[in-house]
């Protein structure tokens, strides 16, 4: 199971990638307008500047320039974020504006203007900036950027923060509305361009409507992308909250009614029956189940050890309460160190002669770590009955398998295993691995 | 019935199951006449005797607050805000002054529900797959005003007290362990029993019965940060 159990709120954050991706984007750091120049000047490899001023000298032709910066900008996705994404710096800006002015005075200057194809350019410039515009409106780095911090306030549905939050709507319709207006009149110019007005009233009058619909017709194809989305990310949320009421529903009828009927039937049949053991598996299954933070045996310490009390619970019919205080990631020792206490559990299933036996682990944090956060020092783990018990010293021969799978275990492992026991007075296995490897220093 | 002394405990049942009461209720008959169930010494023991029960939250409010028995064993999940919502609504009806002791006595092992229901005042807790010799030593140690904490809940609470070290401290007195609690603790999570703890710590069993009853109301009173968010932050229901 992937998910959090009911209530809780789902992983789907957004994850900035920890390495650099080097796929073509949009800069967010140093950018000047959008990104694009400095985001294509890092992917080929070549000065921002360079990037900007091939943009800026392109605007000499027909407009050129703004319509693949236009273009660019509404098809490349943004990078990952670095820090605060700062508008870049006035002065650069206002260097590559008179750059450009100057571009198109000398344009102007050198004449052969063709300004048919040269308005034409810049008519599609309009519609591609309209484009972008409300393209963005819905990307996720968008819906971030406007959920921001009030997201995390209701966290009920993230999602909606980001239409819903006051600031947000109010950006993202006036975003939709400059991109719908740039788009109108790029459609309607276009359409103008081709169909030049003229003639007599009635006709004007056609035309004007005619143009009016290509206007909506042209902010409708722009914009229906956009909504088939929204659309369809509210309806996924919707049917993913409407499952994980259903989960949280059925968890708690399986809990009030299947939990209870298992713990009645351990209470009324004779512990080590099959009838109690069924229910004890099945109990822990459920459990395991409807409430266990996910962790896998494989990979922490509190899981592995449950799954081995409950494989002795199956094998032995006996009862293990497990009691763990703190976790670990598992390697090869701790590996080893369950095996140790499985081997403790299982030597006290089979000797001890009692019906419950328990099952203690707790990982004590050492000394703070050099980075940040602080490294678990030492894993303890009790393994105790309150059975016959034996003499340590009078058996060591015949429990040759405790020496080697238990005290010889967790020897080869830098760990150490001690065995306290009396005969009438249970026994319990202590069993205790240093989690910091063992720097030979000191004593042994 | 001779070797029972003094008059005895009067127990109320709240619990949804009627099953489960009509069981606990014969266990706990049986263990009256079985006698002490072992390890304690007959002059002693108290009889039990079950007063009353009810199945809803406003059915066990009403008969707790007019029967006033000694000991409710409270059931941790109900409809209707369950064993906390019974507890609070009791204690805001008969006061701070009230006698009436409750053990909470749970199907489920979540941290939450436990932490929450001891916050909200009761004096212990155990899992219901709990022997009926046990469950009466329980309710005799509760009815005494000692605490009872079942291997699980020590954990939970070492847990909670441990989850993060470095975490401010508000106030020491409330906001720490000591390390004899911790140890005592320990002991009982290893699954020892008080005279064992006592036993192996050479403390009295008196002073076991202190330190257990100093780790619940620290876990009452405290304002820890991470007592309320730890539950959560494991992410149990």
């Amino acid at each position: 199971m992937n998910d959090t159990g009911p209530g809780g709120y789902g992983p789907a954050r957004f994850d900035p990638p920890a390495v650099p991706v080097p796929r073509l984007h949009r800069r967010r750091e140093g950018r000047l307008v959008a990104g694009v120049a400095s985001g294509i000047a890092a992917h080929v490899g070549v000065p921002a500047v360079a990037m900007r001023v091939a943009f800026v000298v392109l605007l000499a032709f027909n407009g050129l320039g703004v319509l693949l910066y236009a273009v660019f900008w509404a098809v490349l996705p943004a990078g990952p974020e670095v820090g605060r994404a700062a508008r870049g710096r006035m002065l650069g800006l206002l260097a590559f504006s008179a750059l450009g002015i100057g571009v198109l005075i000398v344009r102007g200057l050198v004449g052969e203007a063709e300004p048919a194809t040269a308005a034409l350019g810049w008519l599609f410039a309009l519609i591609a900036v309209g484009a972008g515009i409300i393209w963005h409106l819905t990307r996720g780095d968008q819906r971030q950027r406007l959920s921001g911090p009030a997201a995390t306030v209701t966290s009920g549905q993230p999602w909606l923060n980001s239409v819903l939050t006051e600031t947000g709507r109010r950006a993202y319709l006036l975003r939709f509305v400059v991109g719908g207006v740039l788009i109108s009149v790029g459609t309607v110019g276009l359409a103008a361009f081709y169909a030049p007005v003229g003639g007599s009233r009635p006709v004007a009058v056609i035309n004007g409507m005619v143009f009016a619909l290509l206007a909506l017709a042209g902010v409708g194809l722009v914009a229906a992308p956009v909504l088939w989305r929204m659309f369809g990310a509210l309806r996924e949320e919707r049917e993913a909250r409407i499952r994980e009421q259903e989960r949280a529903e059925f968890a708690a009828m399986v809990h009030d009614q299947v939990l209870h009927t298992l713990a009645l039937i351990q209470r009324n049949a004779a512990p080590g029956s099959t009838a109690y053991r069924l229910a004890r598996s099945q109990e822990r299954t459920l459990r395991n189940w409807l409430y266990k933070p996910t962790g896998s045996p494989t990979e922490k310490l509190a899981a592995a050890l449950e799954q081995a009390a409950g494989e002795v619970e199956d094998a032995y019919a006996i009862t293990v309460e497990v009691v763990v205080v703190g976790d670990a990631d598992t390697d090869d020792r701790v590996v080893a160190l369950v095996a140790a206490a499985r081997e403790a559990m299982v030597n006290a299933a089979r000797h001890a002669g009692v019906p419950t036996v328990s099952l203690y682990a707790e990982v004590e944090s050492g000394e703070p770590a050099d980075g940040d956060g602080r490294v678990p020092g030492e894993i303890s783990v009790f393994v105790r009955d309150r059975g016959v018990g034996f003499d340590p010293a009078s058996v060591d021969a015949g429990r040759h398998g405790v020496r080697g799978s238990i005290v010889g275990r967790m020897e080869r492992h830098g760990g150490r295993a001690e065995i306290i026991s009396a005969p009438g007075d249970g026994t319990e296995v202590r069993l205790t691995l240093p989690l910091t490897p063992d720097r030979k220093e000191g004593s042994g | 019935m001779t070797e029972t002394s003094g008059p005895p405990l009067r127990v109320f049942l709240v619990d949804d199951h009627a099953m489960f009461r009509a069981g606990v209720r014969a266990e706990l008959a049986a263990q009256l006449t079985a006698g002490s169930g072992g390890n304690s010494d007959p002059a002693e023991v108290v009889g039990i005797d079950v007063v009353g029960e009810a199945a809803t939250v406003p059915e066990a409010v009403q008969k707790i607050v007019a029967m006033q028995p000694d000991v409710v064993l409270l059931d941790v999940h109900m409809p209707d805000g369950g064993g906390r919502a019974v507890l609070e609504q009791v204690r805001q009806q008969l006061g701070t002054g009230s006698t009436v002791r409750f053990l909470a006595l749970s199907v489920s092992d979540a941290a939450e529900d436990v932490i929450g229901l001891i916050r909200a005042g009761a004096r212990g807790y155990v899992t219901k797959s709990i022997s009926s010799a046990e469950l009466a030593a329980a309710i005799r140690r509760v009815a005494e005003g000692d605490a009872v904490f079942s291997p699980r809940l020590a954990g939970f609470v070492l847990d909670a007290f441990a989850a993060r070290p470095d975490a401010p401290v508000v106030d020491p007195e409330l906001d720490q362990l000591t390390n004899r609690e911790r140890e005592v603790l320990r002991l009982l999570a290893r699954g020892y029993a008080y005279k064992e703890i006592a036993r192996e710590l050479y403390i009295s069993i008196k002073t076991v019965e202190t330190h257990v009853s100093n780790v619940l109301r620290k876990l009452q009173m405290s304002n820890r940060y991470e007592l309320s968010r730890w539950a959560a932050d494991r992410r149990l229901v």
